[in-house]
């Protein structure tokens, strides 16, 4: 549980972003802390994925307005490889498959350019090999997902293991799950919220973008913010979430109008 | 000077020397070829089926004629080409067949296989080769294909019966001199219920253009199954025509996997026939060219009977000013209910320069079927360079680990590891290399 010392990771004033110049975020005041979990949830179209692909640098969104500083420095004028590098992750809703990429080249190279860009050794194949085979315990996945290409014929649940694995390997500072647990039984949901608890320290944060609360019993978060119409339009604990989960959306339109 | 004359005297030299000796075998069958050959002349772009493909840098070359003597290289020359796994194989060189260099079974050793040079199977008198030899790749109107059978003394021929399960052939055509035309030839006969594999390798020991014309006849027989494995990887001067003719029998199974780099032109024929109820076929291709080369993939698939299925994906990856052409025709006749039929053709322009033409034809005459096809051309996808961009990957390794996979998803299909491990190796040098390894 946070105690609000922790170093500001992230902090988004005023943040606008449009999509072929349709305005989807509309100022966005947001700060994440070291060591704090944030909740971000709302509607279906209320921008939750695009604020996260906007903070991961997207080419497809324009930021029209607002600031984003990330760690000291502003994440907005970095390409999506510097803010990887940099410690941001972004866990895709939808991960992308590569059909004839092994996984393990793919997360090999992930590796050595993230990890070894922050001065730890590169490691060759059968160093990574023993390496990654340690962190997918965590995750209960099979080995043979390394051989297979890149999500390619994984079912949801094996798609968003695969996702959680690399915030694991990447070691971010700042991790945002964009809509981890859909697609999860009840068993993937334990596996993956188990895996997000371990690699959750004092030093970094987690942010889940979600539109059901399921998830949140398994990761508890210290904030929950409801985005609606392309802005944060409410903050409470995580007893908000409960409350939503009860009565949905429409209440909370009424009251902020 | 004037093309037709150019073509002409190309015509008159491919054929010079080709007429069979009394005493050889064939002799009615190379006879009819030749004379097609001569009555019939070079294409041109305005044969619909050559509209892309414009060979007129072919007919300028001054081929020289098979030869019957090559200086043969060593067995270390070419040993990064064997393929450790797949002891049985026919090496040519410049057309030649290689005893030395090749491993072929002795005769009678594996019970249901024979795996031999067509000369000594014309020779030992084997019923098979009289009885499909020609049979499937027609001299008629296919003027290489013509050119092919008058030339036709040597070859591959394989004989598989039921007893001989899961058998792999691999055929190796080295050439080592400029200038030489060679017309590899290979007949594959899988009798009902036989089980074989095919791989069938063109390289080349120097830089220079020659031209290789090949001409291959699989009969597959009832619930036979048969896969082949055609790796193209030619000196980028070299031109390379190719005719692949496919019989399947009922319930049989042919899968033709063809992996071209290109050269300066390559065309690819593949043209499988239903012959019987209940068939399966699989077709993957790639294209992975570069420079100012030209690789032309033309396939058809003829359903002429009931419950046939088929699924055919065609890759390309096209750099520089490279060319592809992608023809996929699909016929399914009157009478072929419950055809199930796939084919997906994909390519990737990696510069402005690049160009692709791709025609799916499908042309059904039965009412109850499944036919699907789809054809894209593009760059790579916004979303997946993203992806690894958020993996740390520059924009450029990016693109070159999403290059490489597409090209990779058909090499890996390969069921070789020491081919695929040699192709994939050379899908990384155009892929950034290291970088992505």
């Amino acid at each position: 549980m946070s105690n609000g010392a922790g170093k500001i990771l992230l902090d988004v004033r005023g943040l606008c972003a449009s999509v072929a110049g349709v305005p989807i975020l509309k100022g966005i005041d947001f700060t994440v802390r070291a060591g704090e979990v944030h909740a971000i949830m709302g509607p279906n179209g209320s921008g939750k994925s695009t604020f996260s692909k906007v903070l991961a640098g997207h080419p497809s969104y324009e930021v029209t307005g607002g600031t984003a500083v990330f760690d000291g420095v502003d994440l907005l004028e970095l390409s999506a490889e510097e803010r990887a590098r940099s410690g941001f992750f972004l866990s895709f809703q939808y991960p992308v498959e590569v059909p004839g990429v092994a996984n393990a080249q793919f997360l090999r190279l992930a590796y050595n350019t993230v990890l070894g860009g922050r001065g730890r050794d590169e490691l060759d194949p059968l160093e990574f090999d023993d390496f990654v085979r340690e962190k997918m315990k965590l995750l209960e996945m099979d080995p043979a997902f390394l051989d297979r290409s890149v999500n390619t014929g994984f079912s949801g649940g094996e798609k968003k293991r695969n996702e959680i694995l690399q915030m694991a390997l990447l070691e971010p500072k700042l991790a945002f799950l964009d809509e981890t647990d859909s697609g999860l039984d009840i068993d993937a949901l334990r596996i993956v919220a188990q895996g997000v608890n371990h690699l959750r320290s004092a030093d970094n944060a987690v942010v889940l973008v979600t539109h059901y609360q399921r998830l949140l019993n398994y990761i508890v978060p210290d904030f929950v913010h409801v985005m609606d119409g392309g802005r944060l339009v409410k903050t409470g604990g995580r007893e908000l979430a409960l409350e939503l989960e009860a009565r949905g959306y429409d209440w909370i339109g009424k009251q902020a109008a | 000077m004037d093309v037709t004359k150019i073509s002409r005297e190309f015509l008159d030299a491919l054929l010079s020397g080709a007429a069979p000796v009394p005493t050889e075998g064939l002799v009615a069958l190379r006879s009819h070829a030749l004379e097609r050959a001569n009555a019939l002349s070079v294409p041109t772009t305005r044969d619909e089926e050559w509209r892309f493909t414009d060979l007129a840098p072919l007919y300028r070359l001054a081929l020289r004629k098979p030869v019957d003597e090559v200086p043969m290289p060593s067995a270390d020359v070419i040993a990064a080409w064997i393929a450790p796994e797949v002891p049985t194989r026919l090496v040519f060189v410049d057309g030649r067949f290689s005893p030395s260099l090749s491993a072929v079974p002795t005769a009678g050793s594996t019970p249901g296989l024979t795996v031999t040079t067509l000369a000594a199977a014309m020779a030992s008198g084997d019923a098979a080769v009289q009885a499909h030899v020609g049979k499937l790749a027609s001299v008629d109107d296919d003027l290489f294909a013509a050119v092919n059978t008058a030339w036709l003394r040597d070859g591959v021929f394989v004989r598989a019966g039921r007893g001989a399960a899961g058998r792999t052939i691999h055929c190796l055509f080295v050439a080592t001199q400029a200038d030489v035309v060679q017309h590899p030839r290979i007949l594959v006969v899988a009798e009902d219920g036989a089980e074989v594999a095919l791989v069938e390798d063109y390289v080349s020991l120097q830089e220079g253009a020659y031209c290789v014309n090949a001409v291959v006849e699989v009969a597959v027989g009832a619930n036979a199954r048969v896969r082949h494995v055609k790796v193209q990887r030619d000196s980028a001067k070299a031109f390379h025509l190719a005719t692949t003719s496919v019989s399947v029998q009922r319930d049989g199974f042919y899968s033709n996997l063809a992996v071209t780099f290109g050269g300066r032109i390559s065309r690819n024929n593949i043209h499988i026939r239903q012959d019987g109820t209940g068939t399966e076929f699989e077709l993957d291709g790639l294209a992975f060219i570069d420079g100012r080369s030209l690789a032309d993939t033309h396939s058809f698939v003829d359903h002429a009977h009931a419950h046939g299925r088929s699924r055919q994906l065609h890759k390309c990856v096209v750099a520089g000013g490279a060319h592809a052409v992608f023809n996929g025709r699909i016929l399914v006749r009157e009478g072929a209910q419950k055809t199930d039929s796939t084919q997906e053709n994909r390519s990737i322009l990696l510069s402005d320069k690049a160009h692709v033409d791709t025609k799916p034809q499908l042309e059904i005459f039965a009412d109850d079927v499944k036919c699907a096809h789809g054809a894209t051309v593009g760059q790579l996808e916004a979303e997946e360079v993203f992806y690894l961009m958020t993996r740390g990957l520059s924009e450029g390794t990016a693109r070159n680990l999403l290059t490489y996979g597409f090209a990779a998803d058909v090499v890996n299909r390969i069921p070789i590891a020491s081919i695929v491990k040699s192709l994939a190796a050379r899908l990384l040098e155009h892929t950034g290399g290291q970088e992505i390894a």
